[in-house]
């Protein structure tokens, strides 16, 4: 007995995860974008959790905790060199940071 | 019932974001963000999985929502920051995340009127994934805390030469 149909469950997480996606691009101050990452990353989780709830097994849920796990890291990991370029180059700016000539 | 709930926190979640994405100051975004995550954690419970649904709120919008209230604390500095103080104050700012919370909240009251599960889908109980989490996934959660291990010294690592690079300008 499952309440939610999956396909409902699943156009939830793409529109989030395309919502984020058009953040990251759109974006440039390098917080908005990390939070723009957040939302990708909880999108994928989304569709995790719907498929392990369609089929009552729980590693759709172990695959959700795998996911936290690296948003932290990465979150931690990524707000280190937001901090560390705003010391350098005082702007939060993405287009700032481009000394490499890429 | 479960449908109406999950339509409901969907379009939530779908408004919070695309209002997180479209904001201009970093913290109101943040408090767009918060609410899009907290009616991700309602559609958790939702669709049965509850454990994954608190960590939702305790692990998400809890403790890394709070890293980046942190740093954006930190990047603000002087006068300016008095001023941005001041304008967050202004009622207009914060009632929007307010109300979305009581669409969460009044939620959360139906559910517990209708006693408590109100026709989830298919319960995950956290019992089910303690037990393949330390069976079939074992080596993914050493991984796991290999990965967030290197996080925390990568961290560490980026947060510690800020110091003295920035010491020495702040004298002269």
């Amino acid at each position: 007995m499952n309440g939610i149909p999956m396909e409902l469950g699943l156009l939830l997480s793409a529109v989030l995860f395309v919502l984020g996606l058009i953040g990251v691009m759109v974006r440039r101050n390098l917080i908005m974008i990390l939070m723009s990452l957040e939302v990708m990353l909880n999108a994928t989780g989304l569709a995790f959790i719907v498929a392990g709830s369609r089929w009552g097994q729980a590693d759709g849920q172990i695959m959700f905790l795998l996911i936290l796990t690296l948003a932290a890291a990465e979150v931690g990991v990524g707000l280190g060199l937001a901090l560390q370029i705003f010391h350098r180059f005082h702007t939060l700016d993405a287009d700032s940071v481009n000394e490499m000539q890429g | 019932m479960a449908l109406i709930l999950f339509y409901i926190t969907s379009a939530v979640a779908i408004f919070a974001t695309v209002m997180m994405i479209t904001r201009l100051n970093a913290v109101h975004g943040l408090l767009y963000l918060i609410l899009s995550l907290l009616a991700v954690g309602v559609i958790f419970f939702l669709l049965g999985a509850h454990f994954a649904a608190v960590l939702e709120v305790i692990i998400y919008a809890g403790a890394i929502m709070i890293l980046f209230v942190f740093v954006i604390m930190m990047l603000n500095q002087g006068q300016k920051t008095i001023n941005q103080e001041l304008a967050w104050l202004q009622p207009g700012i914060w009632i929007g995340p307010s109300l979305l919370a009581l669409v969460l909240f009044a939620e959360m009251v139906v559910v517990i009127v209708l006693g408590g599960n109100a026709e989830t889908g298919q319960i995950v109980n956290s019992k089910q994934v303690g037990v393949t989490l330390y069976g079939p996934y074992l080596l993914a959660v050493e991984l796991a805390s290999m990965l967030l291990l290197a996080g925390l010294v990568g961290a560490y690592h980026l947060g510690k030469p800020m110091l003295k690079a920035t010491s020495p300008g702040r004298k002269s």
